[in-house]
């Protein structure tokens, strides 16, 4: 049984179809990304999964639940964190701060208890800091870890944001162009801490990628979508090989295809 | 304390007294991990080395191995080299930084069959290496981190390693004692292999008699007590850690502290608010840059409380130093200055509660020095070699003079050779270069230490030192000059980070200077001056003229015929990864001298630009190249 099931979705907006019909099975414990060109749906596809849009015809199943329809905050009380293309996180308050906030779905006590803080709210904030703690010493963020997101390097905050969804203690993971924008030191870091959340943490990751060298290197299978279709799926070798999506590039981006010959 | 050696003789020895003195009452070290500082009692510190050695015991590890040390400073760091010592095991320090190439060599030489490494990027730089390597039998790490794939049956985990020693403890339950019971004062303890600016590293042989008697001695002049707190965050390699963090900390009792990571030292030096502290040179002038460039930053009444407060504070210490009546107005002012900034400042810096710190490893340049004991730190320079197991010299409380490096510690001799070369004695003179007795039998010829250093005594017994023997510099006109002495005053200026004087049989002085690229780049932001790296910034024609403004600052206080009459500012910083400074950040000159000799061709020969086109290789073996152009710049 699949961890996720996206069972012939389909998304339009009036006119436009962004979503046609697409069915993806994402298996526990493995490293799938999402790659196509741009408007080809992926974003869409994530926004379904973590229920911020409700397709119109089909369903996502979160390890045999239905998640279409659910308010997206019972969404991540399953298990699902994601992190977002252009990164979502509190400019003025610290890492810690946004990463205790990650934590929001543990912290049962109330206002009352908490202003106290005394007793269990007490003995729950130390165990969400331990947590948080976890995550700091895992990203390598010790030494930012008062200083507000605000002033920190574009790098940074994108680790500092999969630090806040790894907070959720999710099982599945969806990362949105986690690397855009990166450097190739902190392409290669990073691509290093999604290895290592995946195979020490356990974590199912599902990624939209727009570097197919990271794409190839790291996932263990590649969906590929084109005008709202899923056009190939399998393997990276074998994706890399797809007549379909060769086409699909063929036009659009010369280098795609340049890339892919390479391999 | 020197009773304490009577019976408690090695580092073992002493540990074990120490956690059957302390127990569990008194924290014996500190590491900052998850946010917390952790805690390590005498009792805790007592049972890691405990079982981390008979481990290693059960692994096959016998008296006379050799066990190689590599990573940040940690707890495990220690506890390995103590449980090396007490199976009679020799451990020895690589500097975490070293490159493959000194790793290699080092763990070679030292015919080490153990190595300790810290986590998968130390471990990395061995398993590369492991074909030239046949000697080494296992490579322990301490940090899982990303461990999980390598499958090697000779790497093992730390704590497997303890996992060992227990059970060896279930069947033999006296062993651990009768080992440490067996070690002996004159044992050899460590071997400190050092960087020197020239050639291949040596290693240093010291016994428990060297360290120890060196930190006894030094006691007896810069008292240190159980209560001190200690941070530790440079390399454990360095012979001024290991008298830190080992001998001393173990012959008082005192808490030795530990960074969370290399890039928080700053806070975590704040956080803990040390009691002692003992660094190089380079931590210091850090230290100076940081509070000149901020105070850049401050708006502009704290500006002029600081510009205001730095005089008096130099006149306060200089009134002292020269051991004068302090007018009693000054003495108000200074009062005045404390509260408005100093205490503030030292706050900053984490320096608040410091009751003893010291400098040494190279010279300091005066400008430093006054200004930590302006701001009320009681900053001592401190003399000494690796071979005398750190320190020989230091000086007296009250009794600063910022170009002495102070009086001997007791039990040691200083004398000069009719050169003018430095010669000492002391039980704390080490036994010999490791598998070098040629070397061995020049440095310790005589029954003397010879440091290589030149120096002279003061009319009241303070001892001078000049610089390296074979780097004192001769102009043309005979005129003698000491380099290192220009060169740590032009370092002072907080945009100069490295410089390197010239003018050997030359007809003046010239400087190649390298910025200081955080500062100098703050400094260009600040003018709207775009730049793009290192190379583009130094080359600017306005930082060259900030740079000249610089050298004219220190030219004013030199000798008519020692000043620098031209400059040239590089194109790169010099690196150790380069060869062109040692890990403790010396300058190699022979080195540099021949690397750069076009530059200095240049130079002499009375060109204003000079073409570079270089080879930049990075740590990671990449390579890149670099084409500019150097303006010399006359002044």
């Amino acid at each position: 049984m699949p961890l996720l099931r996206i069972d012939d979705i389909h998304l339009s907006f009036g006119g436009v179809k962004a979503i046609n019909g697409v069915s993806i099975n994402v298996e526990k414990a493995g490293i799938h990304a999402i790659i196509g060109p741009n408007g080809a749906g992926k974003t869409s596809i994530f926004n379904c999964i973590s229920s911020v849009y409700k397709p119109q015809r089909g369903a996502v199943y979160f390890e045999d639940r239905k998640v279409t329809g659910m308010k997206p905050d019972h969404v991540t009380h399953l298990g699902i964190a994601r992190t977002f293309q252009n990164i979502a996180l509190f400019h003025h308050m610290t890492v810690l701060d946004n990463l205790m906030l990650g934590r929001h779905q543990f912290m049962k006590r109330g206002i009352l208890t908490g202003g106290i803080f005394l007793g269990p709210a007490r003995t729950e904030e130390i165990e969400n800091r331990k947590a948080v703690e976890d995550i700091i010493d895992f990203l390598e963020i010790e030494n930012i870890r008062k200083k507000p997101v605000g002033t920190l390097a574009y790098g940074l905050r994108k680790r500092v944001e999969l630090g806040r969804a790894l907070a959720l203690k999710p099982k599945l993971l969806l990362l949105d162009e986690p690397m855009a924008g990166m450097n190739l030191e902190e392409k290669e870091d990073m691509a290093r801490f999604i290895i290592d959340i995946n195979e020490e943490w356990g974590v199912t990751i599902l990624l939209i990628e727009h570097d197919l060298g990271v794409v190839m290197d790291i996932s263990h299978r590649v969906s590929v979508l084109d005008f709202g279709v899923k056009i190939s799926e399998g393997a990276p070798a074998e994706v890399a090989n797809d007549p379909h999506v060769i086409k699909a590039y063929i036009g659009e981006d010369d280098d795609f295809l340049r890339d892919m010959e390479a391999r | 304390m020197k009773e304490i050696l009577k019976t408690y003789d090695t580092f073992p020895k002493l540990l074990v007294r120490n956690a059957e003195t302390f127990g569990d009452r008194k924290v014996a070290m500190r590491e900052k991990e998850f946010g917390i500082w952790q805690e390590f009692s005498w009792k805790e510190y007592h049972d890691h080395v405990k079982y981390f050695s008979l481990g290693m015991v059960s692994l096959g590890l016998q008296a006379g191995d050799k066990v190689a040390i590599i990573g940040d400073n940690r707890p495990e760091w220690v506890w390995g080299e103590v449980a090396a010592q007490a199976v009679g095991a020799v451990p020895l320090g690589l500097y975490q930084d070293s490159t493959l190439k000194e790793v290699s060599y080092i763990i070679d030489h030292s015919d080490a069959s153990f190595v300790l490494a810290e986590d998968q990027e130390q471990v990395d730089k061995i398993l590369d290496m492991k074909e030239q390597l046949p000697k080494v039998r296992y490579i322990i790490y301490s940090d899982p981190r990303g461990m999980r794939g390598y499958k090697q049956p000779f790497l093992i985990d730390f704590k497997e390693v303890e996992n060992f020693g227990r059970e060896l403890e279930q069947r033999d339950p006296g062993l651990f004692a009768k080992n440490v019971g067996a070690t002996k004062y004159e044992d050899l303890a460590f071997i400190c292999y050092t960087s020197g600016t020239t050639g291949f590293p040596k290693g240093a042989m010291l016994s428990f008699r060297n360290f120890l008697s060196m930190a006894a001695n030094l006691m007896e002049v810069d008292n240190k007590f159980e209560k001190d707190e200690f941070v530790s965050f440079l390399p454990l390699a360095w012979i001024g850690e290991q008298m830190m963090c080992l001998s001393s900390a173990l012959l008082t009792g005192f808490t030795v502290n530990f960074p969370e990571k290399p890039e928080t030292v700053q806070e975590n030096i704040r956080e803990i608010g040390p009691t002692i502290m003992f660094s190089p040179p380079r931590i210091w002038e850090n230290m100076t840059s940081t509070v000149q460039v901020k105070v850049m930053d401050a708006s502009a009444l704290k500006r002029r409380m600081y510009t205001w407060a730095l005089p008096v504070g130099y006149a306060y210490s200089d009134a002292v130093f020269r051991k004068e009546a302090i007018p009693p107005l000054l003495r108000l002012k200074q009062r005045l200055a404390y509260a408005l900034v100093f205490r503030a400042l030292k706050d900053r810096l984490g320096l608040l509660r410091i009751r003893s710190a010291s400098t040494g490893g190279a010279a300091l340049g005066p400008d430093v020095f006054k200004f930590f004991n302006a701001m009320g730190v009681n900053l001592k320079q401190i003399y000494g070699q690796t071979e005398i197991s750190g320190i020989s010299c230091i000086h007296r409380e009250g009794d600063i003079n910022f170009d002495s490096v102070g009086k001997p510690i007791p039990e040691t001799e200083i004398r000069l050779s009719d050169s003018g070369e430095i010669l000492s004695r002391s039980p704390s003179v080490f036994i010999g270069y490791y598998k070098n007795p040629e070397e061995t039998e020049k440095t310790l010829s005589g029954g003397w230490l010879h440091s290589g250093d030149a120096g002279y005594f003061t009319a009241d017994g303070q001892l001078i030192v000049i610089d390296r023997v074979k780097d004192v510099m001769h102009l043309n006109d005979a005129t003698r000059f000491s380099p290192q002495f220009i060169e740590n005053k032009l370092k002072f200026s907080p945009y100069i980070k490295e410089c390197v004087c010239l003018g050997n049989q030359r007809d003046f002085i010239a400087s190649m200077i390298c910025i200081d690229y955080p500062n100098v780049g703050k400094w260009a932001e600040s003018r709207r001056l775009s730049y793009t790296t290192y190379t583009d910034l130094a080359a600017k024609p306005e930082v060259l003229e900030l740079l000249a403004k610089e050298v004219e600052k220190v030219n004013v206080t030199l000798p008519e015929t020692t000043r620098v009459k031209k400059f040239v500012p590089l194109y790169k910083e010099l690196d150790a990864d380069d060869d062109e400074l040692t890990r403790t950040r010396k300058v190699r000159r022979a080195f540099v001298g021949d690397r750069y000799k076009h530059v200095i061709e240049g130079i002499y020969a009375g060109e204003d630009a000079i073409p570079i086109d270089a080879t930049i290789k990075y740590q990671d073996g990449k390579t890149s190249r670099i084409k500019t152009t150097l303006c010399v710049r006359n002044l």
